[in-house]
């Protein structure tokens, strides 16, 4: 881990102020993720700013019947607050099913949905890694791929997202707050926050130099049924090979987003057309495309027969 | 003391102490947070500086050029140490890799380095500013392509890695029943939770290392030999170990390195070796392929039992010896076992708990209940129908104890075996497929000399000391329950001591000796010391009792402290032993039973019940007997389920190097777990009549567990571990 | 360098630390309270559990200068081999352990586990998420996923946190 200095923040201008006066600072929230590559000096920003006391830590009704989760809610509480349970139960379980008690206690909402790739190649700094260090290669091509991305990938990076809270957040429609150095503030859709890696897999999301997450917020609740099936070899406390999160109205009809397959949480609006359908139809549809490797194909009928799990179980 | 005659009746058989279920004397020390831990002596030299360990980053080559410049100068740095500035360097007897690399690099992540500094930051720090060019060279990496070219390992005494009785091929091709199966193992990780670590600090040319090792002799002698000191001069430390399973039976870099760091560094440094950086520099239980091949005639009886097993090594590494069960375990009159070695430039394979049989289990039991099938027999009955009361290669050479087939009837009793659905893939649960199986359990039990001291106080307090070690096993408990059941007094007036290189050398941690060899050697030093209390206290009957603090002789009855009333009294002794291992083959028996269910859509593997059945012996203490077995379940459903060390077989190095991507089974993984001891006394073992039972636990249970699965979905799987990927392909639709 | 103070098991200690420091750090080589163990210093493992303003976290992935003015209990802070805690008590009479290695950030988290669940707070493997989590073996493995213990002794743990929830309800 290189030296770096330290700075808590009580306002966003505060923030503003700090990231545009260090070239090389960074946000640190929960720290879970950060520090981790920090210790690995994948991560080498040369001055922290805490936003942990920034206030961004409670969740308030929108006028339009939503909710708003500030950026610094954390994963436990967020997960066991009455209105997510009642209204957004898919959230709830998405944020149950990741990572482990003691995580979800510092994870932060948007911590969460900025965490980097599990990539093994992208862990070991030995290995050559495009996200990491831009145009050195992609190891994990023609190397260990069972974790890896099956579609939305590129020659440059086959990595997925493994973030499970933003596969709920993804079919819930959720929009990201944030506030530049700058001042300025701005709504993102969460399906435009994650990146596909393209020629630039080090480009994650479409936040620009020092834009502070602020919120995320959710919609008015939109009923049906809330599940979110993660699928895994062990049977807590890992990562997804793939997940199914999924919001299925009596009629069939309904919203799907899948994890574990691609760089940024998988929706396809148009897939859903076909729920009422069965899990064959939206497979087919939201996997169109895909181009995965033979370690990983079996994630293709995974996604599927998930799927149909989940929309045997929706019928109750 | 000599123990080549079986054991007859001796205060043991008393059990006032032992083989009750006893709680571990070490308990409230670990359990608050005071045990002290190789890395956590703050007292003892004072100050410590860090030691960082760099790894090599390719598999095999050379290091080309080594700029320490930019680390050297970096805030806090005391010393880098490299193999060109190390000195010369031996190594141990134990070693096939050496602990520090270069020139030549052997393995990914073989340390190059050591970078000492101030603080545990700075060290970490600068060594990520070692700057290291390699040539890297051309490896092999991939056992099944090197199976082909796989060698005939050299043979070790009784250990020759071919065997053949009576005509196996001809037997096996005219049996009417036949299975030819090959089934795969990899490479797993030890992943015991505290990382190798190591404290050194010189006094002149003294060495003392506080570390973290399971066989203190070996170590030291290791140590000695590494760096080029009289082993009298080096003195090691380790009465608490965070666990081993093998990987700490061995010197390793950590304490080469915090030693090589302490003497650049003119100080005591302390070494923990990083997580990521564990699963390539240490050892690991290397892959196997195993081919089995079994003829039966309709009667259900073996008639020619073949087992090949190919594994890859280092240069000078070993083979996994994942045949041996196959030599004992059941009847035939044709016989045949294997081994090959193929030379991979892998990190080095070494023993990992229950080494041979733990990989060689999860292949032979399957097979096993593969065969089973084809003969329409319940999977017990069929291995009932091939129980042997002897050595199959030696048929005048009984097994001292053999009761497989109690343990399997025994546990189909207490686990419901008769509700299983011998017709796979028909119990269902709501989502779950439901599975049964079983395996048999089997580990050779083997004699080790180890030696304790003993001592005696005023105040009728009973000292043990031994260089025996705790990995979690209960050494301390056990070793204190046979001093307080030799000696005549409560647990609570006898203190334990191990690890320590200065006491007297014990058999050490390993192979499921420890807890028999150890708890003997602590007999026979109490032996010794009862003979010297008794000529102190002036008795010269035969027929002296050591019970309730008191010596006794006819109606004359002392309270023993008053035997070191004018000084401490103290006795040391080994044991050592004769002929019996070879007149009587010493195995350990048991089965294990798994209730499973498989998702029918994800094929998802979620283990429902297990029960583990055991007769091994005396079991000294049922409580720490009890954690042993299911700690080694524990490990067996994961390496049926998840364990596996990915190959990247372009550069030679394990991928998934840390905790995260090395899958080992958690909480939620391991349900209730049922344990049986059958009742059992072993006199041919020891004069404790015990045996061993850390490592049974965990032979046989992967198997039943793939058992299960089959059981359950009616797809067999011959590739470890049992993943859903391996299972979707075949599955009905949900 | 800077400066941090915060309680540690009812004690205020005041630091001059690296910022790099993690609280595991901290806790083990500056302030010698070794009863928190480093497993894996990533999250990986659990073994660092400490209880920080009555939550459970991972030591190792918390900077010590983000504690400022804050309560952190470790295990030694729950009680001493004479007077052990009850949580502590029963790991020795269940056998909830062996090495002992993971056994302070296992009791740690048994011990917020509890209270997790008493303050109705949700896991993965509850069943209707709008009614009050209920103790039973489910759910206690799954919350106590987050602790690995590599010599298996989770059938153990579960039977001893079981036995001190029996205790307290
Ligand atoms: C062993 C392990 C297992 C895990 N398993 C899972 C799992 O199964 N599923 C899962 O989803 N996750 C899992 N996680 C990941 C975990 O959920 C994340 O580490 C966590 O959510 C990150 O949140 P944080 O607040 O700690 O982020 P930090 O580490 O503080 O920050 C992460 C990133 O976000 C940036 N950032 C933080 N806050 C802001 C802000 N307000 N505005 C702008 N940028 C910001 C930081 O600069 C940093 O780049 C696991 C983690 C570990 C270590
Ligand atoms: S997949 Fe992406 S993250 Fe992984 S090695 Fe390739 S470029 Fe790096
Ligand atoms: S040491 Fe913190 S989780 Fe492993
Ligand atoms: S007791 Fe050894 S890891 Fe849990």
């Amino acid at each position: 881990m290189k030296s770096f200095t330290y700075e808590k923040v009580s306002s966003p201008a505060a923030a503003a102020s700090a990231v545009v006066s260090n070239s090389n600072a960074k946000f640190i929230a929960g720290g879970t993720n950060l520090l981790d590559l920090m210790k690995l000096e994948i991560e080498t920003p040369s001055h922290l700013i805490d936003v942990n006391g920034l206030g961004f830590d409670k969740i308030e009704p929108t006028s339009d019947g939503g909710l708003r989760i500030g950026a610094l809610v954390r994963n436990t509480a967020l997960a066991a607050d009455a209105r997510i349970r009642r209204d957004y139960g898919l959230l709830s379980r998405a944020l149950l099913a990741g990572a482990s008690g003691q995580l979800r206690n510092k994870a932060t909402t948007a911590g969460n949905l900025l965490q980097r790739t599990r990539c093994p190649y992208f862990y070991d700094t030995n290995q050559p890694c495009n996200k990491r260090n831009p145009g050195s290669g992609c190891a994990a091509i023609g190397g260990v791929t069972r974790q890896h991305a099956v579609i939305g990938a590129s020659d440059a990076c086959i990595a997925t997202h493994p973030s499970d809270m933003a596969i709920a957040m993804r079919a819930l429609d959720a929009t990201v707050q944030t506030a530049r150095p700058d001042g300025s503030i701005r709504d993102i859709p969460i399906a435009d926050l994650h990146r596909l890696p393209g020629d630039t897999p080090h480009i994650e999301t479409t936040l620009t130099s020092g834009e502070l997450i602020t919120s995320v917020t959710l919609p008015k609740p939109v009923g049906g049924t809330h599940i979110y099936r993660k699928v895994r070899d062990r049977a807590s406390y890992a990562f997804a090979l793939v997940s199914v999160g999924a919001i299925v109205q009596r009629d069939g009809t309904g919203r799907v987003a899948v994890g574990g397959i691609a760089h940024k949480p998988w929706r396809v609006e148009a897939a859903e057309a076909e729920m009422p359908h069965g899990a064959k139809a939206v497979a087919a549809h939201l996997l169109e495309g895909a181009s995965p490797t033979k370690e990983n194909a079996f994630k293709l009928s995974l996604v599927e027969r998930t799927l149909g799990a989940v929309l045997t179980e929706a019928k109750g | 003391m000599k123990f080549d005659t079986p054991a007859t009746t001796n205060p043991i058989d008393q059990l006032k102490v032992i083989g009750h279920a006893t709680s571990r004397i070490d308990g409230p020390l670990k359990t608050t947070g005071r045990a002290t831990y190789a890395y956590e002596w703050h007292d003892r030299p004072a100050s410590p500086a860090y030691g960082y360990i760099v790894g090599a980053a390719i598999a095999k080559g050379r290091i080309a050029s080594m700029d320490l410049s930019r680390a050297r100068s970096a805030p806090g740095i005391i010393a880098i140490v490299t193999a060109e500035n190390a000195g010369k360097l031996g190594k141990g007897n134990y070693n096939t890799a050496k602990l520090l690399g270069g020139p030549d690099i052997d393995h990914y992540h073989q340390a190059v380095a050591v970078v000492v500094a101030e603080t545990f930051e700075q060290a970490r720090a600068a060594a990520q500013l070692v700057k290291v060019d390699y040539a890297a060279a051309k490896g092999s990496f991939d056992l099944s392509a090197g199976r082909d070219g796989a060698a005939k390992p050299p043979g070790r005494g009784d250990d020759q890695p071919d065997t053949t009785v009576g005509d196996f091929p001809g037997a096996f091709a005219s049996s009417p029943v036949q299975l030819d199966a090959t089934y795969t193992t990899p490479d797993q990780a030890h992943a015991m939770m505290e990382p190798h670590a190591s404290m050194a600090a010189w006094e002149g040319d003294k060495l003392t290392l506080w570390t973290s090792n399971q066989m203190i002799a070996w170590t030291t002698g290791d140590v000695a030999k590494t760096l080029g000191l009289p082993k009298e001069n080096v003195r090691l430390i380790s009465p608490f170990i965070g666990g081993g399973f093998g990987g700490k039976l061995f010197l390793r870099a950590d304490a080469v390195l915090a030693a090589l760091g302490a003497r650049a560094a003119n100080r005591p440094v302390k070494v923990a070796m990083q997580r990521p950086l564990m699963f390539n520099n240490t050892t690991h239980r290397p892959a196997t392929i195993q081919r089995i091949r079994i003829g039966a005639g309709r009667d259900g009886k073996i008639t020619a039992i073949g087992h090949e097993s190919w594994s890859g090594n280092l240069p000078e590494g070993r083979p996994e010896t994942a045949v041996q069960q196959t030599r004992l375990l059941y009847a035939g009159e044709n016989r045949m076992t294997a081994l090959r070695l193929a030379m991979l430039d892998l990190p080095e394979g070494n023993a990992m708990r229950a080494p041979g049989e733990a990989p060689g289990m999860m292949a032979l039991e399957i097979a096993m209940d593969e065969m089973a099938e084809r003969l329409g027999l319940d999977p017990i009955e069929f291995r009932a129908r091939n129980d042997t009361q002897v050595d199959p290669e030696h048929p005048n050479r009984p097994f001292s104890q053999r009761q497989l087939v109690e343990c399997m009837r025994i546990g189909a009793e207490r686990f419901g075996w008769n509700k299983r659905n011998a017709e796979p893939g028909k119990q269902r649960d709501g989502r779950w497929l439901i599975g049964m199986g079983v395996a048999a359990a089997f580990r050779n039990n083997l004699l080790m000399k180890s030696g304790a001291r003993v001592r005696l106080d005023r105040g009728g307090t009973v000292t043990v000391e031994t260089d025996m070690t705790d990995i979690g096993t209960g050494s301390y408990t056990i070793i204190a329950q046979t001093a307080a059941e030799m000696m005549g007094v409560p647990l609570e007036k006898v203190v334990v001591r191990l690890g320590d290189s200065s006491f007297p050398v014990s058999a050490g941690s390993g192979g499921q000796f420890g807890a028999n060899n150890s708890t003997s050697g602590v007999y026979a030093a109490c032996v010794k010391l009862r003979e010297a209390v008794a000529q102190k206290l002036g008795f010269n009957s035969a027929e002296i009792a050591f019970t309730d603090g008191q010596v006794t002789a006819g109606n004359r009855s002392v309270p023993l402290g008053q035997a070191a009333s004018d000084g401490e009294l103290a006795a040391e002794d080994s044991i050592e032993y004769g002929d019996l291992a070879k007149t009587h083959q010493q195995s350990t028996f048991g089965a294990h039973f798994v209730e499973l269910g498989v998702d029918v859509a994800t094929a998802e593997i979620r283990v429902r019940r297990m029960l583990a059945v055991c007769a091994a012996g005396r079991i000294l203490n049922p409580t720490t007997a009890r954690s042993q077995v299911i700690g080694a379940m524990t490990m067996g459903v994961g390496a049926a389920l998840m364990e596996e060390l990915a190959v990247d077989k372009r550069s030679g190095f394990f991928v998934n190097h840390d905790l995260a991507g090395y899958e080992v089974p958690v909480h939620a993984d391991i349900p209730h777990q049922d344990t049986i001891f059958l009742d059992e006394t072993d006199p041919m073992s020891s004069p404790m009549k015990a045996k061993g039972i850390g490592e049974l636990g965990l032979c046989g249970v992967a198997a039943a567990l793939a058992n299960a699965v089959y059981n359950a979905t009616g797809i067999r799987v011959r590739e470890y571990p049992i993943t859903l990927d391996k299972l979707l392909h075949r599955m009905p639709d949900a | 360098m800077a400066t941090v103070s915060f309680s540690v098991n009812g004690e205020v200690r005041a630091l001059k630390l690296d910022t790099r420091t993690t609280l595991l750090d901290a806790l083990r080589e500056h302030l010698h309270l070794t009863g928190t163990k480093k497993g894996c210093d990533h999250g990986q493992c659990g073994a660092c559990t400490v209880i920080v303003g009555g939550q459970r976290i991972n030591s190792c992935l918390t900077l010590a200068v983000m504690h400022e003015g804050e309560t952190v209990t470790t295990i030694e802070g729950l009680g001493t081999p004479e007077h052990m805690h009850p949580m502590q008590a029963a790991f020795v009479k269940h056998d909830g352990f062996q090495c002992g290695y993971c056994t302070p950030g296992q009791i740690c988290s048994a011990v917020a586990v509890l209270d997790e669940i008493k303050a109705g707070i949700p896991s993965h493997v509850t069943g209707d998420l709008n009614a009050a989590p209920q103790l039973t073996n489910t759910e206690l493995r799954e919350r106590m996923s987050g602790n690995i213990c590599r010599c298996g002794a989770y059938s153990n743990i579960a039977e001893a946190i079981t036995e001190v929830a029996g205790r307290r309800a």
